[in-house]
């Protein structure tokens, strides 16, 4: 094979941190090349410059032979390279048609172009009608929109950023077929993903990225996923493991909870209901914006719903605000780490304050005690292993992982008797996902009831007892975890309605 | 070419230079604006600046003058910088101001002529309550109906003004006073007068209050789990009510605390540096608090020199005018382009200035 793309000792530093260092590698025709790599590793800018977003401070590329320094995303096009990124960029009120359009150069008629879509959709197994409104698509069908709209430009090389974050398995299974088709026209596809199950089964090689650097390559088929974790991370991880045990007495009860979402954008509840035992994790899956916001908020006392919706020990809580929840030692930790789960400009004492205040003693008579909040903050830093110079820094100046940790940590170390979580490891790096899981875990162990909401299924299998999908507002009948197959939890996600995987490749 | 960059975290350096940087570009532009009204630029900003406080002839009256003009300033904007920290926008305290010198007046003039020592605190509490009882209203609309406060309380301040006029012309007109408008000088009534406390100082009741509220407000702010909450809430609303933070319950309390200090403000310039009800009686301070309110940072110790500072081109201007025949509306347009720059550099604290090629990410 032919290399189609050759980077040759690209580096790119920002002040303070070094993005990419010496970065070298090449992709061939027809290859499905992955890069992978925790949060930070140097992927994002790596790409960004081969797209033409970002430019390298040293290094060159070579397209097909041809030295290759786009200045615009425009230029890079032009070469043959396209990129679907993680966040789409689609115009809700325009159709599908529409939305191809605007990202084109120079657009055809609309009659002529919708012929085309249905022409590619069709060729590559992505259904998809270009009369739809975008606003009315799931998250996978946007993800085609974009991908239709990459391939009308008969790219050469296809970079597909985090594409599975937003999708059902079948949808996935959708996506890979398509892949597939399109390595073998010769279309070469760089894949940057942290799932490392989804590298095992599509990509033909991987370049492994650690702090900017390139630190090995290998064929991911022959590595086992902890394997490629370990190079990924550079050290072993601790994998959680869930210890049998039977199921404690009923903790926490959710009866019939409806809830009209705030939001005009939001999903209302619709007569939810679960159980959640002393000791237990019941997992909480489903593609996002399926009302996993909205249930957080109705468990963590935000939205206040009817009081005997929601029981703790038997006793109505639905109609508590967050402060007479945490009184309780019902706590909970949101999706959002800035902004809601912590204040972005405040310090970590302040964070600690936030939500710890009534439960740690941290004020009397309305009086803060500063010197406990401080200590307190320090203990969740120590404890949790919170890179952070100390806990007069600013929310906003820990990554993602790190504030996640913190966050997590602050509600952990309050004792709860209930602990809600929702994505408690997006966008974090793996070791850190690793030592969240297990704190979780050992809260249980100790004997707390969690509720786990995530996108993440592996996650999920992995530290969750029973399972339960969120579709539409709408909660399914929590099963055992254990021996759930994956088509059962994407039907128990609701994905299952006109997402057949297409068989015929024309 | 140049562009910004966010700084990880607010630069402390900043927060503490930016108003002294904009104090600078003001006195710079300033002096261009005077130089373009044909005046002596050097000559006007010292006579604004310097000659209030050191020239032989005008200090001994313009000194005490300070504290008169910064009392009422700083008592406002500490009330209205609690709120601005909750992202609770009262722009109406001039009408809270007015209405709590009608209110505190009105009851002085009441009990007119009894001399008892319980006037004076009953018209301090009337004037307290006049204010957020007036404050009140936007308040109490917002929560129910979401209307926005800025307008509300603005507006409510043309009401006032309103108010006033027809007081000063109808029912606290001075009976004796020969069919001009105006109430009776509460000054010329013991029992229902502001004095100036230290002879020649200036200081009066109003400032004292001033002094204390500014203690409250530090405490409240930095020792106390409402400071935090009203911190919380104008930085992330979304945390706050994670936190548990009743939105509603802040609005009400901002507003009431905002209104009930400008209310008290008015009280104290109405029974003593101004002495009467009339229909000229305000004369801005509610409106200036504002940009007290930002230059000081929304910090009690700014606040504090914040106020003498807009205290000081208050008369400075006066004396501007005087001297240099500088028109008000050119002093004016001078405390105006203080809180433009100030908002302008402000920019700094939060974000590094970058010159060079900029990347297109």
């Amino acid at each position: 094979m032919t290399a189609l793309l050759k980077v040759e000792g690209l580096a790119k530093a920002y002040p303070g941190v070094v993005a990419n260092d010496d970065v070298s590698f090449d992709i061939a025709e027809g290859e499905i090349h992955a890069l992978l790599g925790e949060n930070g590793a140097g992927k994002s800018t790596l790409v960004k410059m081969i797209y033409g977003l970002v430019r390298p401070d040293s290094g060159r590329m070579v397209l097909r032979g041809q030295p290759y320094t786009p200045a615009e995303p425009r230029a890079a096009r032009a070469a043959g390279v396209a990129m679907v990124f993680q966040h789409f960029s689609l115009f809700d009120a325009l159709n599908v048609a529409e939305n191809v359009a605007l990202g084109m150069e120079n657009p055809p008629p609309m009659g002529h172009l919708a012929e085309r879509i249905r022409a590619v959709s069709e060729a590559y197994g992505l259904p998809l009608s270009p009369e739809r409104l975008v606003g009315d698509l799931s998250a996978g069908e946007r993800q085609r929109v974009e991908i239709v709209r990459c391939l009308l430009q008969d790219p050469r090389l296809l970079i597909m950023d985090e594409p599975t974050s937003v999708l059902t398995p079948q949808e996935v299974e959708i996506l890979f077929a398509t892949l597939r088709t399109l390595a073998a026209e010769g279309t070469a596809i760089l894949y940057i993903s942290h799932k490392l199950e989804e590298i095992r089964r599509l990509c033909d090689r991987a370049t492994i990225l650690r702090r900017g650097r390139v630190v090995d390559s290998c064929n991911p088929r022959e590595k086992s996923a902890a394997q490629l974790a370990e190079m990924m991370v550079g050290a072993k991880l601790s994998v959680p493991r869930r210890a049998a045990s039977a199921p404690g007495e009923v903790m926490l009860e959710v009866a019939k909870l409806s809830l009209p979402s705030v939001n005009p954008f939001g999903t209302s509840l619709r007569g939810i209901s679960f159980i959640v035992h002393r000791g237990e994790i019941l997992g909480i899956g489903g593609v996002a914006g399926n009302g996993q916001d909205e249930l957080l908020s109705a468990l963590s006392g935000e939205a206040i719903a009817s009081a005997g919706t929601i029981r703790l020990f038997g006793q109505p809580i639905g109609a508590l605000g967050p402060g007479a929840r945490r009184r309780i030692a019902v706590l909970s930790a949101p999706e959002e780490r800035l902004g809601h789960a912590a204040a972005p400009d405040m310090s970590l004492t302040e964070n600690a304050l936030l939500t710890a205040a009534i439960r740690q003693g941290l004020a009397e008579r309305g009086f803060l005690k500063w010197p406990a909040a401080r200590a307190f903050a320090q203990k969740v830093i120590e404890t949790f292993d919170v890179r952070t110079p100390g806990p007069g820094n600013v929310a906003r100046s820990l990554s993602g992982g790190n504030l996640q940790k913190f966050v997590i940590g602050r509600e952990v170390l309050q004792k709860p008797e209930v602990l809600v979580v929702n994505q408690p490891t997006w966008g974090v790096d793996a070791a850190a996902a690793a030592s969240i899981r297990q704190a979780l875990l050992d809260l249980a162990e100790s004997g707390a009831a969690v509720v786990v909401i995530s996108q993440d299924l592996d996650e999920l299998m992995e530290i969750s007892d029973r399972f339960a999908a969120l579709n539409e507002g709408r909660l399914t009948p929590a099963r055992p975890s254990r021996g759930l197959t994956l088509e059962e939890i994407g039907l128990m996600m609701g994905g299952a309605h006109d997402m057949e995987v297409p068989h015929a490749v024309g | 070419m140049i562009w910004l960059e966010k700084r990880a975290a607010p630069s402390r350096f900043w927060t503490v230079v930016t108003p002294l940087l904009a104090v600078a570009l003001t006195m710079l532009a300033g002096g261009v604006l005077f130089a373009a009204l044909g005046k002596d630029p050097v000559a006007a900003i010292r006579t604004i600046f310097w000659d209030p406080l050191f020239n032989a002839q005008f200090a001994s009256y313009s000194r005490p003058q300070l504290l008169v003009k910064a009392g009422p300033l700083i008592l406002i904007a500490t009330g209205l910088a609690l709120g601005f920290r909750a992202g609770v926008w009262n722009i109406g305290a001039e009408g809270q101001y007015i209405v709590g010198a009608l209110c505190g007046a009105g009851v002085g003039l009441a009990f007119y002529p009894l001399e008892a020592w319980y006037v004076f605190p009953l018209m301090v509490l009337a004037g307290g309550l006049g204010g957020w009882a007036w404050a009140m209203i936007p308040a109490l609309l917002k929560t129910r109906f979401r209307t926005n406060e800025i307008l509300v309380s603005l507006l409510l301040v043309y009401v006032a003004e309103q108010f006033l006029a027809s007081m000063s012309l109808g029912l606290m007109r001075n009976p004796e006073g020969g069919g001009f408008p105006g109430s009776r000088n509460l000054q010329q009534y013991p029992s229902a007068a502001n004095p100036e406390l230290i002879s020649g100082t200036g200081l009066h009741w109003g400032v004292v209050v001033a002094f204390v509220a500014l203690i409250m407000a530090y405490i409240l702010l930095h020792r106390h789990i409402l400071g935090f909450q009203i911190r919380l809430a104008g930085q992330s609303p979304r945390a706050a009510r994670f936190a548990g933070v009743n939105a509603n319950r802040l609005v009400v309390f901002c507003l009431g605390v905002s209104g009930a200090l400008a209310g008290l403000a008015g009280l104290f310039e109405v029974s003593g540096p101004a002495g009467q009800v009339n229909i000229d009686f305000n004369q801005g301070y509610g409106f200036t608090a504002i940009i007290v309110a930002f230059l000081g940072r929304l910090h009690p110790v700014g606040i504090l020199f914040a106020g003498l500072l807009m205290a000081l081109t208050y008369i400075g201007g006066e004396l501007a005018q005087f001297m240099l025949q500088i028109p008000a509306a050119a002093i004016q347009a001078f405390q105006g382009m203080l809180l433009f720059f100030l908002l302008g550099v402000d920019v700094l604290t939060n974000y590094r200035v970058r010159i060079g090629i900029r990347e297109t990410a």
